[in-house]
């Protein structure tokens, strides 16, 4: 039978995690170590998470820390998630920038923490299916996240039954995925469109370029309040002026950084503060 | 007024979870064993919704699909195929026969709610 995880043991997952990942866990999360870890625990034929520390504890553990932090971190993901925010983009967002800017400037768009690819491959539907309006525009979308195995799932752009069915529309199936044996596949098209790196967001982000949209959704929930503001304001930098931001529902900035403000009237859309390009702000003061 | 989907399948038991689910969400729901039922509940009471499977005895789901919207327009009542046939070739005859989305089974609470969102009828 295994042992409960010892003291000892926790602050070594925690401490790793953190320093890795930027992932903060407290002892409530006990139990999502328990059953993210099991598979490494069964495949390294470890008797219980303490022997696992254990092994973390000492060198040539790398391959099994990076499995650890991969577990841990991966979320699940699914096609147009949350649709809001996709709507603003598509409604709001794109036809305004295509507006402002010259013709022969790239649009480049960040899905920050793309896990398996969904929102990557989401945004590039929506401009593939916007292509009237786009025109002949440079498109970049770019998919980072930390997960190796996360970042070639999504390169491969295949995908189960079920997750083609959560959140995607059929029309779009029909017109973007190929079906094999083995599941649904995006089409050329589209998955020239997206390009996967993994990267580390408590790296530096600067040689990723500039962004003028940026998903990062559902991740900085993880993260502490320092680490909060060290990754938006590393995002700040990447943005022109009149860039937009979208974080995950449960996400603000608000009491965290400065550098951004929310979209009055908007939830989980912001500007970067100093711009005037997207008329009134709500203030942190006022919100 | 809560919305109404007739549920056709000729497995009971897929009807009894496709109405427990919809049921949950505040549908009325009715049920149908195969085309042929269907077509008559369509004309009694046209629903919102049809939830339809493909292969049925007596009358299918494609045939239904088509002399439904023969019989009433193009339009409504908005139909949801839900068929363990999975391949483009299946989606595309149910899209371009007039259906409006398309469920390969097996399918869970998300995927049955999370289409019927997308064709707004939550």
């Amino acid at each position: 039978m295994s042992a409960p995880l010892s003291n000892a043991a926790f602050d070594v997952f925690a401490s790793m995690l953190k320093t890795r990942s930027g992932l903060v866990i407290g002892p409530d999360k006990v139990y999502l170590l328990e059953t993210r870890l099991a598979p490494i625990l069964k495949r390294e034929g470890l008797a219980d998470l303490n022997a696992l520390a254990d092994k973390l504890r000492y060198p040539g553990s790398e391959t099994i820390a990076r499995d650890v932090v991969e577990a841990m971190t991966t979320n699940e993901s699914f096609f147009f998630r949350d649709d809001k925010p996709f709507l603003h983009f598509k409604t709001q967002a794109l036809p305004k920038l295509l507006a402002t800017r010259p013709s022969h400037m790239p649009l480049r768009i960040w899905s920050a923490a793309s896990s398996s690819g969904q929102e990557a491959y989401s945004l590039a539907m929506i401009l593939a299916e916007a292509r009237a309006m786009v025109g002949d525009r440079k498109i970049e979308i770019i998919g980072t996240d930390l997960a190796r195995e996360q970042v070639a799932r999504a390169r491969s752009g295949l995908y189960s039954q079920f997750e083609v069915q959560r959140g995607l529309p059929v029309q779009l199936l029909m017109r973007y995925f190929k079906k094999e044996d083995s599941g649904w596949r995006i089409n050329e098209a589209l998955r020239a469109m997206v390009q996967f790196r993994e990267w580390n967001l408590l790296g530096d982000l600067r040689p990723l370029g500039k962004f003028d949209i940026v998903f990062c959704r559902n991740v900085l929930i993880y993260f502490d309040q320092q680490t909060k503001a060290k990754v938006l304001e590393a995002t700040a930098a990447l943005m022109p002026e009149d860039g937009l931001l979208y974080l995950g529902g449960a996400e603000t900035v608000l009491g965290i950084t400065a550098r951004f403000a929310p979209l009055a009237g908007e939830r989980g859309v912001y500007g970067l503060a100093t711009s005037t390009a997207h008329g009134p702000r709500v203030t942190a003061g006022v919100a | 007024m809560p919305h109404t989907c007739l549920v056709v399948d000729d497995s009971r038991v897929v009807r009894k979870v496709a109405r427990r689910i919809l049921e949950t969400h505040g549908y009325a729901v009715t049920e149908a064993a195969d085309g042929q039922q269907a077509l008559d509940a369509c004309r009694a009471a046209m629903p919102d919704c049809v939830l339809l499977d493909w292969n049925m005895p007596v009358m299918d789901g494609l045939t239904f699909l088509k002399n439904l919207r023969l019989e009433f327009g193009p339009e409504n009542p908005c139909v949801v195929f839900c068929t363990t046939e999975n391949d483009m070739d299946h989606i595309e005859q149910a899209i371009t026969n007039g259906a409006q989305e398309y469920i390969m089974k097996p399918f869970d609470e998300e995927i049955l709610i999370g289409k019927l969102a997308q064709v707004g009828l939550l």
